[in-house]
């Protein structure tokens, strides 16, 4: 198979998904609706474009994401160990899931309310709020990962010679980076939800900041830009991801 | 007074809640023989492998080792598992060869050469930068043998480990495993409920009862040196010795089943 027909097959597809999505679009906005709540692409772009020139599109964005790396790294780093402890050590997974299974159900745009009366309006509460989503993700994923591991794996090694320690770091662990990745990916796709909503209702800048301005003004086209960014925004952010899994993790896929 | 014996189990019994897996074996194991194991599934077999390997402990009873109790899972005895799901998948074929003596802290140079002469001997010279993934299910066996073989262990515990595989896979494998044993004389307990395979590779065959409260109902002597050839009339001897021992065995075992 030729190169050309790869790259057709890989992304041809996704290419002419992605166009349809915007003709259609075009056409429900001027023949469907034919209203200014609801502006097409093009009008759309035009003024994305403006924001982009003026810098205010940037400095929305970056607000956002620099709060949302800083949460979800900050929540992995957390929740990955206490999710290998939760896995590994009964009396512990007996000890923290109270917690874990307790506050999973807060959803953390019910925390938005305590997050801003203790912390403020500014990058604190933003990122607390990040770490509270991504936090209980990762660590379920990878106390699942942690017991799903084939006990034959543990016995192999045990009969191998290895000590407890070791069977940890050489068997425990990289079996459980699947799950662990899977995690972390979930957790990304709620910190973009949970930014924009602790966003909308206390913050000075960020994407969702943006919208709730556009709102206030009756400025739609800038709604629609804001909610764009954002589609673009986490579609490339979980490509990243994927890309980064089957580069340096790819060995590590659930797969094997 | 030094053990007679490499491995041996004094009335061994194994209970699972209600239920008598092994009833009182008593099975002695002499040093550098290979014993197999034979016996309908449901025999306890694999309890009595995982005992030997240190996974479970006896109900009651005791294993010796050089006249030493098993107390839990040592390098002396080395495990090939029935399916794959032993093997690290992160890891490369020589990886997961040279595991064992990663643990032990073995310089680098000195493990990769062990791993690859073993890599070698169980004919895998050239996939060793595979992963398991990449590999056929006769292959992934392989890696498992030559990861024992590499750590090498007082004795070896080989749970149905060609079971998996086709038949053409599997007599081929069975031919190069008796060689590597010939080469080797390393202590072997395999299990396997194939009468053939028993003949083909043991030196002592044990036949079980049928399970539950599974005995040894007896042990036969194979008496045959070198490769051996299925169409031998002496190989067909004791096929039909031991066809006719665990025939009843079987049929008992079908009609619990029902």
């Amino acid at each position: 198979m030729g190169l050309a027909r790869r790259v057709w097959t890989g992304y041809g597809g996704y290419a002419l998904g992605f166009a349809s999505l915007f003709v259609i679009w075009q056409m429900a906005s001027l023949y469907l609706v034919g209203s200014v709540l609801f502006p097409p692409p093009t009008i759309v772009f035009k003024k994305a474009l403006v924001l982009a020139r003026n810098g205010v599109l940037l400095e929305h964005l970056s607000a956002s994401l620099q709060r949302i790396l800083a949460g979800f790294v900050a929540g992995s780093l957390l929740g990955i160990p206490i999710g290998l402890a939760m896995g590994s050590f009964r009396p512990v997974r007996k000890l923290l899931e109270p917690y874990t299974e307790f506050l999973r159900f807060i959803p953390s745009v019910a925390m938005i309310t305590v997050a801003v009366i203790w912390f403020g309006i500014g990058e604190a509460s933003k990122v607390f709020l990040i770490i509270y989503t991504t936090i209980f993700i990762v660590i379920l994923n990878t106390a699942a990962g942690v017991s799903a591991i084939a006990p034959n794996k543990i016995r192999a090694a045990e009969s191998l010679g290895a000590t407890p320690a070791q069977i940890f770091f050489h068997v425990a662990l990289p079996a459980t980076v699947p799950y662990i990745l899977t995690g972390m990916r979930l957790a990304m796709a709620n910190s973009f939800t949970t930014i924009v909503a602790a966003e909308l209702i206390a913050a000075n800048d960020g994407l969702g900041k943006m919208l709730w301005d556009g709102r206030l003004f009756m400025l739609v086209d800038e709604i629609f830009v804001s909610l764009v960014t954002l589609g673009l925004l986490g579609f490339s952010a979980d490509r990243m991801f994927r890309w980064s899994i089957y580069t340096f993790a790819g060995k590590y896929s659930p797969a094997t | 007074m030094p053990a007679k014996y490499d491995v041996e189990l004094i009335g061994v019994t194994k209970r699972y809640g209600a239920t008598l897996a092994v009833d009182n074996i008593s099975l002695r194991i002499p040093q550098a023989s290979y014993c197999c194991l034979l016996g309908p599934s449901g025999c306890g077999k694999t309890t009595i492998l995982k005992m030997l390997a240190g996974f479970e402990a006896p109900t009651a009873g005791r294993i010796l080792m050089d006249g030493r109790e098993v107390t839990g899972a040592s390098r002396d005895r080395g495990v090939v598992f029935q399916g794959d799901d032993s093997l690290y998948g992160w890891l490369t074929a020589v990886e997961n060869v040279e595991f064992g003596l990663r643990m032990r802290h073995m310089h680098k140079a000195e493990r990769r050469g062990r791993a690859m002469r073993y890599l070698e001997l169980v004919g895998l010279r050239g996939q060793e930068q595979k992963y398991p993934a990449e590999l056929s299910g006769g292959m992934k066996q392989r890696i498992q043998i030559a990861r024992v073989l590499a750590n090498e262990p007082k004795m070896l515990l080989m749970d149905e480990p060609f079971a998996a595989l086709d038949a053409q896979t599997r007599s081929l494998m069975q031919i190069e495993l008796a060689s590597i044993w010939r080469a080797t004389r390393t202590t072997v307990l395999f299990i396997t409920h194939d009468i053939d395979e028993a003949v083909t590779l043991g030196k002592r065959i044990g036949v079980m009862r049928a399970g539950p409260r599974s005995q040894v109902k007896g042990v036969v002597e194979v008496s045959l040196n070198g490769a051996r050839s299925r169409t031998d009339d002496a190989f067909l001897r004791y096929y039909k010795e031991v066809y006719e021992m665990i025939r009843d065995e079987v049929a008992k075992s079908l009609s619990r089943a029902d």
